[in-house]
């Protein structure tokens, strides 16, 4: 293993449970290189067939635990939390900032955490899908997404989910969309209009779009 | 990607002076790391300058605003100032990318992305840009997206950026530091090249020289807007995009800016357009003389001949608009 969990933050899991993932983690990884072709591995993140860059020391704050890793740093953010901390939550979809899938939220901000390396954001707070949820209480937003479909093969669902807690935050602080009408105004009334601009760099293939605005409205308190 | 090192610069000036061939800056990464997971990008080294404090939108002595390097694009678009002085960069802003990008994505970063040109990014192909000598693919491929102005038989990719556009119509200028700590200030005129017969070389910046920060002058009067035309409704890059800055009263033009995306390799300006709109009628003739007068010199390839009644169209429309009375 590249990296140890400091068992500091509020929700740090049990020896148990780390042991657990660590053994089912190691177990995939050696299925893995028994299983694929060569071309498969090189198609990864970082594989080019060359020695990796010398690790660097990171330390990232995970939905509020600490975690110190050393990583190369070629490592993205998503390969980071997927490959070497098993949350496997955020989805790598096209890889490339284009789907909006790989949405996590650094120090309350939305970006694609597939287009950043880990080693960029070293000391800053990082949440993904796997801490919305306050223990079996679902994030309003995650609710909503249920209690109004707001998905059919959910793949791209955790990014939605932390896309649309973002937004929402934005909107609070007032700051524009491409829709807004009046600028000069310091906020703009989140209608349907201004949700779907607001969350374009999520992609549905599915095309659960309506029952995503409509969970979203229901999340932000908005009459459907 | 290809294996690189990694270090976190101190200073602006620091980080001029560890920029050495092979070595690239990065700030938002959204279109460097793009890049360099297609290997169209392959830095030994990178320079992360995202700890300096070039992050601040101050207001200059004469009235303008002072936008450093690092300012994200989505807390530039929101900044309250921009949004009640600027705008049509807000605006521009705003349309381009997604939030998300918006949130990474900085100020200096944004004028220094590279070309979509598909044969930019697919390393199989020729690209003078990517690989000096190699041919333009995009001359007789798929060139629905690529320019009409400016072009060069070694290059026809555009510059994709709104921002850019914005800022040409408001003449901002781009501050930089090299590597002896050397200031200079670059109009935006003058900061993205034409390709001519080297397309390599994108910008005005010297070797070892970074961006600090983008001035913008006191804004001209007049009303702003910025009109993007594009495949979707949302998060894509403009075909058409208009940045115009327009003051009329009663259908009198009195002065008018127009810069233009989706054109060229470099946000486009027509002097001999504003000429042609200067104290003159808000009607279609003079619009039509100004659309002559930007698309003078224009050259279709084939898939992007449409650019140029689409080019005509867009400012037809926005001009109509702005000096409806």
């Amino acid at each position: 293993m590249d990296e140890h969990k400091s068992n500091k933050g509020p929700d740090a899991p049990s020896t148990f449970e780390v042991t657990r993932r660590t053994v089912i983690e190691t177990g995939a990884t050696a299925l893995l290189l028994t299983t694929l072709p060569r071309a498969a591995l090189a198609a990864g993140a970082v594989d080019d067939n060359e020695p990796p860059a010398s690790p660097a020391q990171v330390e990232l704050q995970i939905n509020g635990q600490a975690h110190s890793l050393m990583l190369d740093p070629r490592t993205t953010l998503l390969d980071t939390l997927r490959e070497h901390l098993a949350l496997t939550g955020s989805k790598k979809g096209c890889d490339h900032g284009q789907c909006g899938a790989c949405t996590v939220l650094i120090d309350g901000r939305r970006i694609n955490s597939c287009l950043t390396l880990a080693v960029m954001h070293d000391g800053q707070s990082i949440t993904t899908i796997e801490g919305l949820a306050a223990g079996d209480n679902l994030h309003p937003l995650q609710a909503a997404f249920v209690e109004h479909d707001g998905f059919q093969c959910g793949y791209c669902t955790s990014g939605q989910i932390c896309s649309a807690v973002g937004m929402l935050a934005e909107s609070r602080q007032g700051m524009p969309s491409y829709v807004t009408e009046d600028l000069t105004q310091p906020a703009a009334d989140l209608t349907d209009v201004e949700i779907r601009e607001r969350m374009s760099g999520n992609i549905c293939r599915c095309a659960a779009y309506p029952n995503i605005v409509a969970a979203i409205k229901q999340a932000a308190g908005i009459a459907t | 990607m290809k294996a690189f090192t990694y270090q976190r610069a101190d200073s602006a000036a620091q980080a001029a002076a560890a920029v050495k061939p092979g070595t690239k800056i990065i700030a938002g990464g959204t279109n460097l790391l793009d890049l360099m997971k297609l290997q169209v990008e392959t830095p030994s080294k990178l320079v992360d300058i995202n700890r300096l404090p070039l992050d601040k939108i101050e207001e200059t002595p004469d009235g303008g605003l002072r936008i450093g390097t690092l300012v994200r694009n989505s807390d530039l678009a929101a900044d309250p100032r921009v949004r009640q002085r600027y705008g049509v960069l807000s605006r521009a802003l705003l349309a381009g990318a997604s939030a998300q990008l918006r949130n990474k994505a900085t100020t200096g970063g944004n004028l220094l992305q590279r070309t979509r040109c598909y044969y930019f990014y697919d390393v199989t192909k020729p690209c003078n840009k990517r690989n000096p000598g190699s041919g333009c693919a995009a001359l007789a491929g798929f060139n629905r997206i690529h320019a009409i102005l400016g072009t060069s038989d070694h290059c026809i990719a555009t510059h994709p950026s709104d921002m850019a556009v914005a800022m040409r119509a408001l003449d901002a200028n781009v501050e930089t530091v090299n590597r002896t700590g050397e200031t200079r200030v670059i109009p935006i005129a003058e900061f993205h090249r034409l390709p001519g017969k080297t397309p390599e070389i994108e910008t005005s910046l010297q070797p070892g020289e970074i961006i600090t920060a983008v001035t913008l002058p006191p804004p001209p009067p007049g009303v702003q807007v910025y009109r993007k035309v594009r495949d979707r409704a949302s998060y894509a890059f403009a075909l058409v995009s208009v940045a115009a800055v327009v003051d009329s009263t009663r259908g009198r033009i009195r002065s008018a800016r127009l810069a233009f995306g989706g054109l060229a390799l470099k946000p486009w300006r027509s002097a001999q357009a504003e000429q042609k709109l200067t104290n003159a009628s808000a009607n279609t003739t003079t619009f039509n003389s100004a659309a002559d007068a930007v698309l003078e010199g224009a050259r279709g390839y084939g898939g992007n001949d449409f650019k140029m009644p689409l080019t005509r169209r867009t400012l037809h429309s926005v001009l109509a608009e702005m000096t409806r009375t």
